[in-house]
């Protein structure tokens, strides 16, 4: 999966490398090792067929290392990609088409996240059977199960529903 | 807006309050003027958790509007041992009746089943969360006792599990109130509910004790709740830091001749027999109050003309 044959130029060289892909998203300055997080949270893990690249620990100006996924084929919208703030605050999204960045974003925190983290509460109603799904607001430190209302600040992505 | 559901105590404004008591004072004074009002109501009575008190006063509040309840009965008998989920079983009982009352162990539990359902739901008790009747009968209590704005208020006990505490420590935040914390350290209050109540009021109001003795003498109302053996490792060390927080005469001499003590009972020996004839008791009375409360929360949520107003969501 990894490409990082690609990515030996370094990171001032950054419209050649995210150029790489047809059409599809690269998400960009990833805090280094978070890479698989982002593909958890976006639920991409390849079992539909996409061309998907990962590229972790690049040497990187605003970060000392940091991540780079690329998928193919896939325009991802903001709001999708806006839960990553979670976990990847830094990262910046380029939307691809036929090799030219036609769209670059930040992404921006998100009111409430829903179904994409799972409550670390075993008292919660939603650690159950129940067919509901999981609900997050979030803090500007933090997420809050809107149903128990517990409050995680610290190790958000071991939440992540898989 | 109105609220069609009662789930947390965080959902009523401080004219939210005020209307619930001031119709439950109405409604004591004289209860034959509501005693019709719900003449073939029927309540569903979902307890997932034991509870016969609150199960007996909204009963009785319902059969005193005129109306009647039906009762899931008890769990082990109920469809629920055979994996029946909450939502499915909301959404049955539902059928059958004009408003719920649940009481659940899971946090949450309410607030995901008003998700389910149309009619009226009243939470009364979601695991550690909240149990927001049982606050407006603590609040009724306070207001007749001591009233509720400039009110110096101790809170003692298993403040860490007590939902009867979390809920009524937010309602009083609508109010000028100092609340002062007493418990042992293992039983603090959750960071959670820290956080929402210096979220609430600015904070200056909020304080946390390790004992008595300080705060004692300021003190208008001090209401204890009880600290359960199951929340310590051995008996010794229940014995040791449950006996600290058990009030009797001797503890009271240094309180205020008007201080108000409160429990929502049942109690064990957190509060000796020797204070139940002095003034200072109020908890029979606070036990009482529940019906008369229920009843003005019951007519507000079934009447299509009053509804339990309110604005700030949360
Ligand atoms: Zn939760």
């Amino acid at each position: 999966m990894s490409d990082d044959h690609d990515h030996h130029d370094g990171d001032d060289d950054h419209e050649l490398r995210v150029s790489k892909i047809r059409d599809g998203t690269v998400i960009d300055h990833v805090h280094g090792g978070q890479a698989l997080n982002v593909l958890a949270i976006l639920g991409i893990d390849g079992s539909n067929g996409e061309e998907v690249s990962v590229g972790m620990n690049v040497p990187s100006d605003r970060l000392a290392r940091k991540d780079i996924v690329k998928v193919e084929g896939r325009e991802l919208s903001q709001d999708e990609v806006d839960v990553l703030s979670l976990i990847a605050p830094d990262a910046t999204i380029n939307i691809v088409r036929d090799y030219d960045v036609v769209e670059k974003h930040r992404v921006e925190r998100p009111d409430v996240v829903e179904g994409v983290l799972s409550c670390p509460n075993a008292g919660c109603i939603t650690t159950g059977d129940e067919p509901v799904t999981s609900r997050f607001s979030v803090l500007e430190d933090g997420v809050r199960c809107s149903y128990c209302e517990t409050i995680v600040r610290d190790e958000i992505a071991d939440l992540i529903d898989t | 807006m109105r609220h069609d559901h009662l789930i947390t105590s965080k959902q009523l404004s401080r004219g939210d309050i005020e209307t619930v008591l001031d119709y439950a004072a109405e409604i004591d004074a004289d209860p034959s003027t509501v005693a019709d009002r719900h003449a073939g109501t029927l309540l569903g009575l979902l307890f997932f958790e034991p509870s016969t008190r609150t199960k007996m006063s909204f009963e009785t509040a319902m059969k005193r509007l005129g109306g009647d309840v039906v009762d899931m009965g008890s769990v082990e008998s109920s469809s629920v041992t055979k994996g029946e989920t909450l939502a499915d079983t909301v959404r049955v009982i539902e059928g059958y009746t004009d408003a719920l009352v649940l009481r659940h162990p899971k946090q949450g539990a309410a607030t995901m089943a008003s998700e389910f359902v149309d009619v009226p739901l009243v939470n009364a008790g979601d695991g550690a969360g909240h149990h927001p009747t049982q606050t407006m009968l603590d609040l009724y209590t306070i207001r007749e006792n001591a009233g509720l704005d400039d009110l110096t208020i101790g809170i003692m006990g298993d403040l860490k599990y007590g939902r009867t505490v979390h809920s009524l420590a937010y309602a009083l935040t609508n109010f000028d109130t100092r609340q002062h914390f007493i418990s042992p350290e293992s039983l603090q209050l959750p960071r959670e509910v820290v956080y929402d109540l210096h979220q609430r009021q600015d904070g200056t109001g909020i304080k946390e004790h390790d004992s008595l003795e300080d705060v004692l003498p300021s003190l208008d109302v001090l209401y204890v709740t009880r600290i359960q053996r199951e929340r310590f490792p051995d008996e010794n060390e229940y014995q040791k830091v449950a006996g600290e927080y058990q009030i009797d005469a001797a503890t009271l001499e240094a309180a205020s001749d008007d201080l108000t003590v409160m429990h929502p009972l049942p109690r064990v020996d957190e509060i000796a027999p020797e204070i139940d004839e002095t003034d200072h008791a109020a908890y029979f009375e606070q036990a009482h109050n529940g019906v008369p409360v229920r009843m003005a929360l019951l007519d507000l949520l079934l009447s299509d003309d009053r509804g339990l107003g309110g604005g700030s969501d949360e």
